[in-house]
C-alpha cells in the first residue's frame, strides 16, 4: 500500500508495526520465552543493559525478543523503560575489591596473589561450528552436566577477596596516582544535564560505560593500531557481582540492596613523567554484565582521550563521547527515512539554479 | 560426474577439512609470499590471510605459516610468552594436531618446526629448524606514522630519518630509548624491521643465527622473514648503545639459570617477587639435571 | 665563473591540460587558469641560473607562481616540464651516477628517484617557510628538529649531534638551554630562526626562503633579515628569496625576477629593477611599495 504524506498515511504506519510484529511470531517454531534468551543469550542479555544503561536482566531478555533480536533498538527499549522509574536513592560508592569474583586475569604478570581465575569465557575455545548443538535437548544436557562435574574435586580453596594488582604497583610508585576527584566531589550527571567540554572524569566514563559496544570498539581498535597508541597492557580484568548498598532513608546507616555483575578492565598505559618521575598511566573500564570487549575498550579510551592535544579521533574527547552513545547514533542514522522532501526540494532548486548560471557561462565562453 | 560427487571427491578429509585446514590454492599462496620474504630480508610481504577458527591477534599469522609448512614428518612446539603449556600455545598445539596429525614435543632441540608468541627459545636452534613467530604489529614504523600508505613509502625509499628522530627524542626526555618489546632493528642494512613483541633479551639471537625466521602477522595480512647468517642491527647511537633487560642478582627459583630470561611473579599481596625461567621447556630440563 | 644551478624550462600545470592553456594563460590574460579546460598553469617556461654565494629575490603577488617554484626545485612537487642542473664543483658529496656521462653539469634533477632527490635535498637545500608548522615539527624538541636532518645523513652520535645543534642554535640567536623544548611554546620570531638553523644543519649550498618574515612584526622582521644577511655572508649561502615585498628584496637581493601569473616579467639587477622598472606591472609594483 502506497505511503503517501497525507491521506492513509496513518493506516500504513500501522500496519508496517503489525508487519513487524508478525515477522518475529509467524513460522513454526516454538514461541520464545524471555527466560530461554536471558538464560541461554546471557551475554547479548548483557551488552543490552549496559547499553541501556538499566540493571535489568528480564526486561533486557524481553526487550530482546520484542525486537526480533536487534542489539540496537533492544537497548534503546530499554533506556525509553528507564526515563519512566523513578529515582528511589542514589548507591554508596561501591568498589570492585568487595566483588564476588567469577573471573579474574591479568596480562601484565604471568602469576598474581590469588591466581589467574580463567572462569566461563569463549576466548580459548575453536571458532568451529559445533553441529551437535543442533541437538540440544534436556537429555544431552543433563549428561553435559553429569560429566563436568564428575571431574571436579570436592572442595577447593578459593580466597575471600583478591588484591589489585593495580594497588600492588601503586604502593611501589611504578603508577602515577589517582586523578585528584577536584572540587566538586559530586559526580556528574549525565541524564540530568549535558555535556560541556572539557568533560569532567566522572562525565566521560559515565559516558563510555553505557556506549555502544562496536562504536567503542571500533575508537579503541584505531588507537590500538597506531592512531594515539597508548601501548596498553591489561593490568586487570575482572567479572563478577558487586554488591550495592544505599544509606537506608531513616536511619541512615548503609543497607545492602542487592548486587550487580559487571567487568571492570584496568589497563597499564604508556609511561609519562609528570612529576619529573616517569610512571605508568591507567585507563579504567567498567559496564554491566560481562562484556569484555567494551570494558578494555572503556579502559583504553579513557586513557586516550586524556591528552592535551587530540591528533586523532581516539584522542579527542568530544569526538568519542558524541559519537558512541548507541541510541543517539541509530536514532540519528535511522531519521534519514523520515520525509525529507522539503529540504531536498530546497536543494533542487539551488541546484538548478547553479546549473542554469554554469550553462549561460558555457555559453558566454563558446562566443 | 555430478557436482556434489566432485565436491565430495575434493572435501575428502575428516570433517570435511583438508590436510593443514587450509585448501592447497592458500597454502601455495603463502609458500610464494614466503619465498618472495626470504628474498628479500626484513621486507613485508602482503599476503591474503584467511581466517581461523582462532580468533584474529591471537595466532593466525603464525598458524597459516606453520599450516603452509608443516607435513605428517615434523615434530611441533608451540609456546606463548616461552612457556609450552599457556593456554594460548595449548589451544594452538590442540588445533594444528587435529588437522595436520603432527607429533607434539616440548623440547627445543627437538622440534622442527616451533611456533612462539613474543620469546625465541634460549637454546639455540639449528639450521635444520624453523621458528615460525605470531606478530601483532608488524610495522616498526607504526610508531611513528599511523598511515600504512605513507609507512611503505617510507621503507620504499629507506626515509628512515622519523624513525631515528624517535629514538633522539626518547634519550632526551628520559635519557634511554624506552622502547622495549617491538625493538626495531635493521636488515641486511636495508629495511627496519619489527622483530615481534619478543624482549630486547631475544633481539640479539636473530643476527647471524643458523635458523630461518619466519614472521606472520594474520590481522595485518603481512609476511616477513629472516634468512640464516642475515645482519640484524638493533637501532642504537654511537653514545647509547643497544642494552638488554637487567636481570642482575636474580636467578631462577626453579633451575637456577641466571643467564636466561626470567618471569618476575608477585607473591602475595605484599609484593613479594620470584622469578623464573621464561622458557619453561628448558627451565624444566635444567630443573631436573638439578635435582639429580 | 659558472653557476651553481642552471634551471630551464621550468613548468607546472595542475590539471589534465589542453593545447590551449599557454596561449589562454599569463600576464596579458590576467590569469593563470585555463578557461578551456580549467587545469591552472602554476608556471611555466621559467628559466635562470643561481650562482653561488648570491641571493636571487623572486617578487610577485600570491598566484604569481613563486611559490610554486620553491615546491619545485625544493622536490616537494613534481614538475611538468623543464630541467634542474647542478655544477659538478657542488656535488663532493653525492652519488656519481648524478654525472656519469655528462662533464659540467649532472643530469637533470627532476628526473632522479624520490629516493635520489631526498638525498641531493638533504645534502644541498635548505628551506624556511613563512608558517613555522610547515617548516618543524612542533611536537618534538627543537634539538630534535635539527638533528632530523643529521639523523637523515647517517649521523649516530648523540653528543656530536647536540653540539652540532648548539653551534647552530647560538648561530641564530636561540638561547642553547632551550634545545630541548619543543618550538610551539617560541615566539613567532624563534620559530622562524629555529627553522634557520634547522635548514643549515646540514651545511646546505643553497637556502629557499618563503615569505619568511611576512606576518612577523617589524622589528622581529628586522632581526630575522640581519641574521639572514650574517648567515649568507659568513657560509657563502646561494640564496633564492620569495617575498611580495620590494624591501625584503632590496636588502637581501642583488637581482631579482619578477613574476606575474606563473611567468616572468622582468629580471635583473636589483637595483636597476627597483629604480628602472622597464615592465608596466613591475612598475606598478614599484609604485605600489617604494
Amino acid at each position: 500500500m502506497g505511503y503517501v504524506a497525507v491521506k492513509g498515511g496513518i493506516e500504513a504506519i500501522e500496519n508496517a508495526c503489525r508487519l513487524f510484529a508478525w515477522e518475529r511470531s509467524k513460522g513454526t517454531s516454538e514461541p520464545l520465552t524471555t527466560n530461554q534468551i536471558r538464560d541461554q543469550l546471557y551475554l547479548a542479555v548483557d551488552r543490552v543493559m549496559g547499553e541501556g544503561s538499566l540493571y535489568a536482566p528480564d526486561l533486557a531478555a524481553l526487550a530482546l525478543k520484542q525486537a526480533a533480536g536487534d542489539s540496537s533498538e533492544a537497548s534503546f527499549m530499554l533506556r525509553a523503560y528507564r526515563a519512566t522509574q523513578p529515582r528511589l536513592a542514589y548507591s554508596l560508592p561501591a568498589t570492585t575489591e568487595e566483588m564476588r569474583i567469577v573471573r579474574r586475569i591479568s596480562s601484565a604478570f604471568k602469576d598474581i596473589p590469588g591466581g589467574q581465575m580463567l572462569g566461563a569465557t569463549s576466548d580459548y575455545t575453536l571458532r568451529l561450528l559445533d553441529f551437535e548443538l543442533l541437538n540440544d535437548d534436556a537429555a544431552r544436557r543433563e549428561a553435559f552436566r553429569k560429566k563436568i562435574f564428575s571431574s571436579l574435586p570436592s572442595d577447593v580453596e578459593i580466597p575471600e577477596t583478591f588484591p589489585k594488582v593495580i594497588d600492588i604497583l601503586r604502593r611501589e610508585g611504578l603508577l602515577a596516582d589517582s586523578l585528584p576527584v577536584g572540587a566538586a566531589a559530586e559526580p556528574f550527571d549525565i541524564t540530568r544535564q549535558s555535556l560541556a567540554f572539557p568533560a569532567p572524569r566522572s562525565a566521560v566514563l559515565q559516558s563510555l560505560a553505557r556506549g555502544e559496544t562496536g562504536g567503542l570498539l571500533t575508537l579503541a581498535y584505531s588507537s590500538m593500531r597506531g592512531y594515539g597508541n597508548i601501548h596498553p597492557t591489561l593490568g586487570e580484568l575482572r567479572v563478577g557481582y558487586v554488591p550495592l548498598r544505599v544509606a537506608h532513608p531513616v536511619t541512615g546507616k548503609p543497607y545492602t540492596v542487592g548486587e550487580v555483575k559487571v567487568t571492570e578492565a584496568e589497563v597499564l598505559a604508556r609511561f609519562e613523567g609528570t612529576d619529573g618521575m616517569p610512571r605508568f598511566s591507567l585507563g579504567y573500564g567498567l559496564c554491566f554484565g560481562q562484556n569484555e570487549l567494551k570494558a578494555i575498550s572503556m579502559a583504553v579510551l579513557d586513557r586516550t582521550t586524556r591528552t592535551d592535544r587530540p591528533t586523532c579521533p581516539a584522542e579527542d574527547q568530544e569526538y568519542v563521547l558524541y559519537h558512541t552513545d548507541g541510541i543517539e547514533a541509530m536514532g540519528f542514522c535511522n531519521h534519514w527515512k523520515l520525509p525529507h522532501y522539503v529540504d531536498f526540494l530546497s536543494d533542487l532548486d539551488r541546484l538548478r539554479k547553479a546549473q542554469e548560471i554554469a550553462r549561460m557561462e558555457d555559453c558566454h565562453v563558446a562566443e | 560426474m555430478l557436482l556434489n560427487e566432485w565436491l565430495d571427491q575434493e572435501t575428502q578429509q575428516a570433517g570435511g577439512y583438508p590436510y593443514g585446514f587450509m585448501d592447497d590454492g592458500a597454502k601455495k599462496d603463502i609458500r610464494r609470499c614466503l619465498l618472495k620474504a626470504v628474498a628479500i630480508p626484513g621486507y613485508q610481504v602482503p599476503y591474503g590471510s584467511r581466517e581461523m577458527p582462532i580468533a584474529r591477534g591471537w595466532g593466525t599469522g603464525g598458524i597459516q605459516i606453520t599450516l603452509s609448512l608443516i607435513t605428517p614428518d615434523d615434530i611441533l612446539k608451540v609456546i606463548d610468552q616461552g612457556c609450552d603449556g599457556s593456554v594460548n600455545a595449548v589451544n594452538i598445539k590442540k588445533f594444528i594436531q587435529e588437522v595436520a596429525g603432527v607429533e607434539i614435543t616440548n623440547d627445543t632441540p627437538a622440534a622442527t618446526v616451533i611456533q612462539t608468541r613474543h620469546r625465541i627459545p634460549e637454546e639455540p636452534m639449528s639450521a635444520a629448524q624453523i621458528l615460525v613467530l605470531q606478530v601483532p604489529y608488524p610495522e616498526a614504523l607504526r610508531e611513528v606514522e599511523a598511515s600504512e600508505a605513507e609507512t611503505r613509502r617510507m621503507h620504499a625509499e629507506a626515509d628512515y630519518s622519523r624513525m631515528w628522530l624517535h629514538l633522539y627524542e626518547d634519550i632526551v626526555n628520559y635519557g634511554e630509548i624506552t622502547i622495549s618489546y617491538r625493538y626495531p632493528v635493521t636488515v641486511n642494512g636495508r629495511y627496519i624491521m619489527d622483530p615481534s613483541p619478543i624482549p630486547r633479551w631475544d633481539v640479539p639471537k636473530l643476527h647471524m643465527a643458523d635458523t630461518l625466521f619466519l614472521f606472520g602477522a594474520g590481522r595485518e595480512k603481512r609476511i616477513y622473514a629472516i634468512p640464516p647468517y642475515t645482519r640484524v642491527e638493533p637501532l642504537e647511537f654511537e653514545d647509547h648503545t643497544f642494552r638488554v633487560e637487567d636481570f642482575s642478582g636474580k636467578s631462577c627459583a626453579r633451575c637456577g639459570a641466571a643467564d636466561t630470561f626470567l618471569d618476575e611473579v608477585i607473591d602475595n599481596a605484599g609484593g613479594g617477587r620470584s622469578y623464573f625461567c621464561s622458557d619453561s621447556g628448558y627451565c624444566d630440563k635444567r630443573a631436573a639435571q638439578w635435582n639429580h | 665563473m659558472e653557476p651553481l644551478i642552471r634551471i630551464r624550462g621550468l613548468s607546472k600545470r595542475f590539471g589534465n591540460g589542453c593545447d590551449g592553456c599557454i596561449t589562454a594563460t599569463g600576464p596579458e590574460y590576467e590569469t593563470n587558469r585555463c578557461r578551456h579546460c580549467g587545469s591552472v598553469i602554476a608556471c611555466n617556461d621559467v628559466s635562470f641560473d643561481l650562482y653561488k654565494n648570491e641571493a636571487l629575490g623572486i617578487v610577485g603577488e600570491s598566484g604569481s607562481g613563486k611559490s610554486t617554484l620553491v615546491r619545485l626545485l625544493h622536490f616537494e612537487w613534481d614538475a611538468t616540464g623543464g630541467s634542474v642542473e647542478l655544477h659538478a664543483d657542488a656535488t663532493q658529496h653525492l652519488q656519481q651516477e648524478l654525472f656519469d656521462g655528462v662533464s659540467v653539469y649532472s643530469r637533470n634533477l627532476l628526473g632522479l628517484s624520490p629516493f635520489q632527490k631526498r638525498q641531493v635535498r638533504n645534502a644541498l637545500m635548505g628551506i624556511v617557510y613563512q608558517n613555522p608548522f610547515l617548516g618543524l615539527r612542533m611536537g618534538v624538541s627543537s634539538g630534535g628538529n635539527i638533528a632530523e636532518r643529521l639523523l637523515g645523513a647517517g649521523w649516530r652520535n648523540i653528543g656530536k649531534m647536540r653540539e652540532r645543534s648548539a653551534e647552530l642554535l647560538e648561530k641564530t640567536e636561540i638561547p642553547v638551554d632551550r634545545m630541548d623544548e619543543p618550538p610551539k611554546n617560541f615566539s613567532g620570531g624563534m620559530q622562524q630562526r629555529v627553522q634557520i638553523a634547522k635548514a643549515l644543519s646540514n651545511n646546505p649550498l643553497i637556502l629557499f626562503l618563503d615569505e619568511v618574515t611576512t606576518g612577523l612584526d617589524l622589528s622581529v622582521q628586522a632581526r630575522v633579515l640581519d641574521l639572514i644577511r650574517t648567515l649568507q655572508s659568513e657560509f657563502k649561502l646561494s640564496l633564492l628569496v620569495v617575498s611580495h615585498d620590494l624591501g625584503v628584496i632590496n636588502l637581501l637581493c642583488q637581482r631579482t625576477m619578477v613574476m606575474k601569473y606563473g611567468r616572468v616579467v622582468e629580471a635583473g639587477l636589483t637595483d636597476q629593477i627597483l629604480q628602472d622598472p622597464q615592465h608596466r606591472y613591475t612598475q606598478l609594483l614599484v609604485a605600489s611599495q617604494l
